[in-house]
């Protein structure tokens, strides 16, 4: 019984850190139809900022300013490799995206040098607790509520805000809001950016969990975090948020009846499954291509 | 009408004496060099990536099915061939843990095709349900099947098959071959790889100037316009696939016999997308591209850019800033240049033209360097 309450603990957990990565690649999809491959390095770079920054400066800047840091890159990444190719082929952004990704681990390959970095303790984060006598990190318990939090000011942001209608606007048709005024690159940097600041918290979240980050570290969760997106129905954050959750629960689920080998495989065999059974996701809309 | 066909006659006849003496030049360059220089490890690799780069090429590039599952497929062909060729002797010392359950050997070329008709089909299974998505969700899927397939190379249970994730090594190589010995060719190892490879290619080139190949393009132009004018979408995307998945379980299998021991946790999405940046510097929808990029490829990062990774480069001596990873940010930084600003690649969707290249040598090179040997050496990129 502690047993499944641990791993239960875990996933929830696990599904509330893919949540935060999650939300990133669903709203640039929402808006530029484009899978931000270069996400999930993001989210892992976040992790490198905190380690490098709170050697130099302690832990209370070194948040902070990670945040801030992260938030650039994922910017200039925006203006630098997608704003170029937003009239070419969609393929050629996508390859773009892929094209970040690498660069971004290889960058990141020879300023560490290949070696595992250690995370370093966040004391908030990594004490640990007792709950129904099964012992956890703090982050565990942690992370679903912070997700909440997070979840619910990003959706009356986007359904109260004036940027949040552009966001809806461009997400419903890009070209028809860019003629009612809409300055689509701001509406289309906010999202990175919004995308940055919750992969930022979600790498801290993540990272202190696992305790180290590699160049390829960000790979295997960003993946996950995209299935989610496309689970939930992509373009829906409530879509990603659940689908998260389903997927880091089902996920520990399948570690503790020992089939841990399948835990990936499992993810993309419900992508492929719930692409080919209902395409739009849970909570997507339909769309209809034109001729 | 009469003049046409000597025209193309005389057209043809050119390329064949081009790529005889292409070859010939090969095999004089495998025979003079030892089988460790760099320059056979080059043409090696470069080899085995052209057709693997050709064979992503033919998805990617010819019938606009944006798949990234090459990786995969490679896996399933590598997999295979060593498998299946491996000698009784040798399972002894490799499944050393858990014990074979494959008991009997096939000669290497067997073991070759078996390794391409595998990875066809299962990209036959797999094309059931995902090549009927679009795009990216195709991109995303495929991606999601090759980790499935490395998932299940790894598995336990397939222990006595697959032997885990532990290596397999000691199966059959060119470089033992005793066919050849006591002749020039005793050292040739380059040359089986050449001989492999062009067949394959041909292959593909008979196929893409087929009736097949001209529907692959019609779709990639425009699917519904492709649809109207009565070609068969599925039929043809499947037929697609599968034929890229053949040549990507060869190429698979070749670079197994390259690197002499496989593990699954190399055939990771890191190495789809290696190969797709390939075809990309190459030009998306050219074949010859992608050839002249991968030999491109890896001669930079095998070869000319090593010294960014060992301390100097072209005389400059920073070992600071010339450590170990420089290379490939280096590259990566190129990747990205030729992406945003030379989109179309080295070749675009042209391919090779005789006519162009021997212009360019004899008009071009001669006026820019009037020294003979620099054209040889610019001879040597071409290729």
């Amino acid at each position: 019984m502690e047993s499944i309450l641990a791993y239960l603990l875990a996933g929830i957990s696990y599904g509330g850190q893919l949540a935060l990565i999650a939300i990133g690649y669903t709203m640039v999809y929402g808006i530029l139809r484009l899978i931000n491959f270069a996400h999930s390095d993001v989210f892992m770079v976040a992790g490198l900022f905190v380690i490098y920054l709170q050697t130099a400066v302690g832990f209370y800047v070194a948040i902070p300013a990670a945040i801030i840091l992260t938030v650039v890159l994922a910017f200039s990444i925006e203006k630098l490799a997608y704003k170029p190719l937003r009239s070419a082929p969609r393929m050629s952004v996508m390859i773009s995206a892929i094209g970040v990704s690498y660069l971004i681990q290889n960058v990141a390959m020879y300023i560490t040098g290949g070696l595992p970095k250690v995370y370093p303790d966040i004391p908030l984060f990594t004490e640990s607790v007792e709950i129904f006598g099964a012992s956890t990190k703090r982050v565990t318990l942690l992370t679903p509520v912070l997700v909440i939090v997070l979840v619910v000011a990003l959706v009356l942001l986007i359904n109260k805000t004036k940027i949040g209608m552009a966001m809806r606007a461009s997400s419903v048709d890009f070209e028809t809001a860019r003629l009612m005024g809409i300055k689509i690159n701001n509406v289309i940097s906010m999202t990175f950016i919004i995308g940055a600041v919750l992969a930022a918290i979600g790498s801290m979240l993540y990272f202190s969990n696992y305790n180290s980050i590699s160049p390829t570290s960000g790979a295997m969760p960003g993946l996950k975090a995209f299935v989610a997106a496309v689970f939930g129905g992509i373009g829906s954050i409530p879509g990603a948020v659940v689908g998260a959750f389903i997927i880091g629960i089902c996920e520990n689920l399948l570690k503790m009846v020992g089939l841990t080998e399948f835990s990936d495989a499992f993810t993309f065999a419900l992508l492929i499954f719930i692409l080919v059974v209902k395409p739009t996701g849970l909570f997507g809309e339909k769309q209809y291509d034109k001729v | 009408m009469e003049n046409a066909k000597k025209k193309s006659l005389i057209k043809s006849l050119k390329y064949a004496i081009f790529f005889v003496l292409l070859f010939a030049a090969l095999v004089i360059i495998d025979v003079k060099n030892p089988s460790y220089s760099m320059i056979i490890t080059v043409l090696k690799k470069g080899t085995v990536y052209a057709l693997i780069a050709v064979s992503m090429n033919i998805l990617n590039g010819f019938t606009g099915l944006f798949s990234l599952g090459q990786a995969g497929f490679m896996l399933l062909g590598a997999y295979t061939y060593a498998v299946l060729t491996m000698t009784n002797e040798a399972r002894e010392a490799v499944y050393y843990l858990s014990g074979y359950s494959v008991t009997f050997t096939l000669p290497w070329y067997v073991g070759l095709i078996l390794a391409g008709a595998v990875a066809a089909f299962f990209a036959f299974l797999i094309g059931l349900p995902v090549l009927k998505l679009k795009s990216d969700y195709l991109a995303i899927a495929t991606l999601g099947f090759a980790e499935i397939l490395r998932a299940f190379s790894q598995w336990a249970k397939l222990e006595k098959i697959t032997n885990g994730s532990i290596q397999l090594r000691d199966y059959p190589t060119f470089s033992k071959s005793s066919l050849l010995e006591g002749t020039v060719f005793e050292n040739a190892s380059l040359t089986p790889y050449v001989l492999i490879v062009s067949l394959c290619l041909l292959l593909i080139v008979l196929m893409i100037n087929s009736t097949y190949g001209r529907a692959f393009k019609a779709i990639r132009d425009d699917e519904i316009a492709a649809e109207a004018m009565g070609i068969n979408l599925a039929h043809h995307k499947r037929l697609s696939f599968i034929t890229s998945s053949f040549f990507a379980g060869i190429g698979g299998a070749l670079l197994a016999i390259y690197q002499s021991s496989i593990t699954a946790s190399q055939f990771k999405s890191s190495t789809t997308y290696e190969i797709l940046l390939i075809v990309v510097i190459g030009g998306i929808g050219s074949i010859t591209g992608s050839v002249l990029a991968s030999y491109l490829y890896i001669a930079c990062s095998e070869w000319w850019l090593r010294g960014l990774d060992s301390g100097s480069f072209l005389g400059l001596n920073l070992p600071n800033v010339f450590r170990s990873g420089f290379r490939m940010v280096v590259f990566s930084v190129i990747i990205m240049v030729i992406v945003l600003f030379f989109r179309k690649g080295i070749m675009g969707e042209r391919e090779l033209n005789l006519d162009r290249v021997g212009w360019f040598f004899t008009k071009i090179l001669p006026s820019l360097f009037k020294k003979k040997n620099k054209a040889e050496s610019g001879k040597e990129a071409v290729k």
